[in-house]
């Protein structure tokens, strides 16, 4: 007997919730054979400007999690991926993976999260210094996060290459708006779904889906965001994002992989990307 | 309050000059290129002043894009072979560096006083014993540089350019030659035109090292020079430090290329004063925060917060610091405050003062004999202002504090987080919870609890937000000049 299937529809994760763009627009993202799998999102700037405002106001208290609070969340966020893990196969395959690359990328994610949960009280061990000043004072320097990033995800790895991003940055205690992957948008909504039942707060992590090219110049000029990350390899945009960048002197990283399933693209240098230093001094003497 | 003049009238202060009959000046300076002194191509030069008298000092070559075309090709014909030298050598000649200026260290004080304006005091006992460890300390590093970054392994990045300001200027120097080369990089670096003479003097010191020719280039010149070191194509890292406004106007210039940069830019730092704090001790070191080097420093500490409830004493007992503080000769040993460092500068300064005025706020300046020439600017104090004024949020670079009172620390906090700048704080209590709370809060690269503009080193420093990216000092200083296979 034969059943009609419920198709799901994806919308957007923005401060713990999952509205639809405000703006109304969407776009198709079809199979191999060109049926539809589902309407997306197309995110306006203003859905954008609405995360920045949700994880501005979730920074400070993400920051002041503790380490290991923040490394069972992520460690949480890895469990639930795993107990879904057949979701997000079946979503990757029908974006045109083949099972086993579909059943790689979703176990890859599933890892890296592990593996920066376990960073999550150490990264600070192995990049702070107390520093041996020649005055009375006692003197070091620990590692902050950069505050609120937006980011562009890879747009070959969906799943793998979102988290590939995320992790390393809210584990540093930032909290995030990141733009999916167009072509390859399922999974991030999912994941969505995934980070609403981790315990992660509301605000953290803020998943848009649409065109970065409409959106990117939206990202590299907003004055409250201090960070802005993109993967990909248009110059043009490379450079427009710096120069906009430079209006508030935002970080801006940059990584141009193709693939994000080999070991060098996970190290605490992730971590750090997304980290300020500071220095501070006191007297020792009495 | 009444003036309180009493301190000055009772005790009076002999002349205590320091001497300049040792020190060495030429006339005219060139530029220090591929291990030479060559004149300009266009044959330009700029006076050097003395800002304490107006007096010219020296003529200094202005190096236009194609005097920095010819540094930038030797820095990057030097760097192969600097770059592939080892470790040890490399650190070697860096000592050589730190001991000569040890060697020659009052001669660069007072050379530094009479081309800065800033207190003999200061230049002796801090900028160039500092500028000397900055070399000492990153000549150890060059060859233990796999230590640094685990699991990595650097490299050099090829010819940095490096602009650097003003206000510490053979300091600023040393923050800069010192990492780049025990990093295995050449360097292009560009002093500040009002104070070019320690850089050039430092150019003879490390001709007379035996550094090999071409990994350091000194050459001289204004904004335009700056700018044609930041776009040539064959300057690999841009590091500089200046004002906000010309670091954003690099970042952007350098958008579409592959040049690695670090910014350590302006800053408007908090410090702020609990009622439970050490009062006489905050007192020295609001003195400290603000009137050190004029006030001519981007982590000064230029708003203060004074809990309400000591806020009269603080305020009064501040009055009467200002009363007592010495304004004058900079070559002067009992100097506090020396002159400020342009013509130009000091506009600027008088500028936000009367944009204070204007903005209703409330003036307070100890009455003192200022010299009749030169530029010199009396130890300022702005009361009754709020978060919205402009003397609040700008930068003045100057001897100008402005005095706020706050309540809670929530409050405190919120209202020395709310800057587009993040460079420096600084935080005073007695009590350590309340420290620890604070210094984890305000968001800023240096955080000074119970004290003040104090430096090493050793010490990593540099700012969050619009004060810039990137560290100079101690380990971290080192990541800004090394770069990774992946």
């Amino acid at each position: 007997m034969s059943r009609l299937d419920i198709n799901k529809t994806y919308k957007l994760y923005i401060g713990g919730k999952f509205p639809r763009t405000e703006s109304g627009r969407y776009y198709a993202v079809n199979n191999s054979k060109g049926d539809l799998i589902a309407n997306m999102c197309m995110s306006s700037r203003k859905d954008f400007r609405n995360a920045v405002v949700v994880a501005r106001k979730a920074q400070s208290s993400w920051e002041s999690v503790t380490a290991l609070n923040k490394g069972q969340i992520l460690y949480r966020i890895a469990e639930m991926l795993e107990g879904r893990k057949a979701q997000f196969v079946a979503e990757l395959i029908a974006q045109g993976e083949t099972k086993a690359s579909a059943e790689k990328e979703v176990d890859l994610s599933i890892d890296r999260l592990v593996y920066y949960a376990g960073w999550s009280d150490k990264y600070q061990q192995v990049f702070s210094a107390v520093n041996p000043v020649a005055s009375a004072h006692f003197n070091f320097s620990s590692l902050e996060p950069t505050g609120v990033i937006a980011m562009m995800a890879p747009e070959n790895q969906g799943l793998l290459g979102l988290v590939s991003i995320v992790a390393p940055a809210i584990v540093g205690g930032n909290t995030v708006i990141i733009l999916a992957s167009e072509s390859k948008p399922l999974t991030s909504i999912s994941f969505a779904e995934v980070l609403h039942s981790s315990d992660v707060p509301a605000g953290v992590v803020n998943i848009l889906t649409g065109n970065s090219e409409e959106l990117y110049s939206h990202m590299a000029s907003h004055m409250d965001v201090n960070a802005v990350v993109y993967c990909g390899k248009n110059q043009s945009i490379i450079t427009e994002i710096n120069e906009l960048a430079s209006n508030n002197l935002k970080r801006t990283i940059f990584y141009k992989k193709n693939d994000w399933t080999d070991n060098s693209c996970e190290s605490p240098y992730f971590i750090e990307k997304t980290q300020e230093v500071k220095t501070t001094w006191h007297p020792t003497k009495v | 309050m009444s003036k309180n003049n009493n301190f000055k009238a009772t005790w009076t202060y002999a002349d205590a000059p320091e001497s300049t009959d040792h020190i060495q000046i030429k006339k005219q300076y060139e530029l220090f290129i591929d291990g030479r002194f060559v004149k300009p191509i266009k044959g330009k030069y700029f006076d050097t002043i003395n800002p304490s008298n107006q007096e010219k000092i020296a003529s200094v070559a202005e190096a236009t894009s194609e005097d920095v075309d010819v540094a930038v090709k030797a820095a990057n014909k030097a760097f192969k072979s600097w770059s592939k030298l080892s470790g040890k050598e490399r650190g070697k000649y860096i000592y050589r560096i730190a001991r000569l200026i040890q060697e020659r260290a009052r001669e660069f004080a007072v050379i530094e006083t009479l081309d800065g304006g800033k207190p003999i005091r200061e230049s002796r006992d801090i900028d160039i014993p500092l500028a000397a460890n900055h070399f000492f300390y990153y000549a150890g590093w060059a060859d233990k540089l796999e230590y640094a970054f685990p699991n990595r392994k650097p490299k050099p990045i090829g010819v940095a350019g490096q602009i650097i300001p003003w206000n510490f200027p053979l300091l600023m120097a040393a923050w800069k030659i010192a990492p780049a080369l025990a990093t295995g990089n050449t360097v292009v670096l560009k002093p500040a035109e009002t104070t070019p003479l320690t850089a050039l003097k430092l150019a003879e010191i490390i001709k007379e090292s035996g550094l090999p020719k071409g990994v350091v280039n000194i050459i001289t010149g204004a904004g335009e020079t700056g700018a044609s070191i930041v776009n040539h194509p064959n300057v690999d890292k841009i590091a500089f430090t200046g004002s906000t406004g010309v670091g954003k106007f690099i970042q952007k210039a350098i958008a579409g290329t592959s040049k690695k940069v670090t910014l350590e830019l302006g800053g408007k730092g908090a410090n702020i004063i609990f009622e439970d704090a050490a009062i006489d001790q905050a007192v020295e070191g609001i003195v400290n925060a603000i009137f050190f080097n004029q006030g001519h420093v981007c982590c000064a500490g230029s708003r203060l917060f004074v809990q309400e409830s000591v806020a009269n004493l603080v305020i009064e007992k501040l009055k009467r610091r200002l009363e007592t503080l010495i304004i004058g000769n900079p070559l002067d040993k009992n100097t506090d405050i020396g002159a400020i460092n342009s013509t130009k500068q000091l506009k600027t300064i008088n500028k936000y003062i009367k944009i204070g005025l204007d903005e209703g706020c409330e003036i307070y300046q100890p009455e003192c004999n200022l010299p009749k020439n030169g530029n010199w600017c009396p130890p300022t104090l702005f009361l009754n202002v709020s978060q919205s004024h402009r003397i609040v949020q700008e930068e003045i670079f100057g001897p100008v504090l402005t005095v706020q009172t706050f309540r809670t620390i929530d409050e405190v906090i919120e209202k020395a987080n709310n800057t587009p700048y993040g460079l420096s704080a600084g935080v005073w209590t007695q009590k350590g919870a309340k420290i620890f709370n604070l210094t984890q809060k305000l968001k800023a690269g240096i955080i000074w609890a119970n004290t003040f503009n104090k430096f090493d080193p050793a010490s990593p420093f540099g700012g969050y937000k619009e004060s810039g990216f990137g560290r100079e000092g101690g380990l971290h200083g080192l990541k800004s000049y090394v770069k990774f296979d992946d």
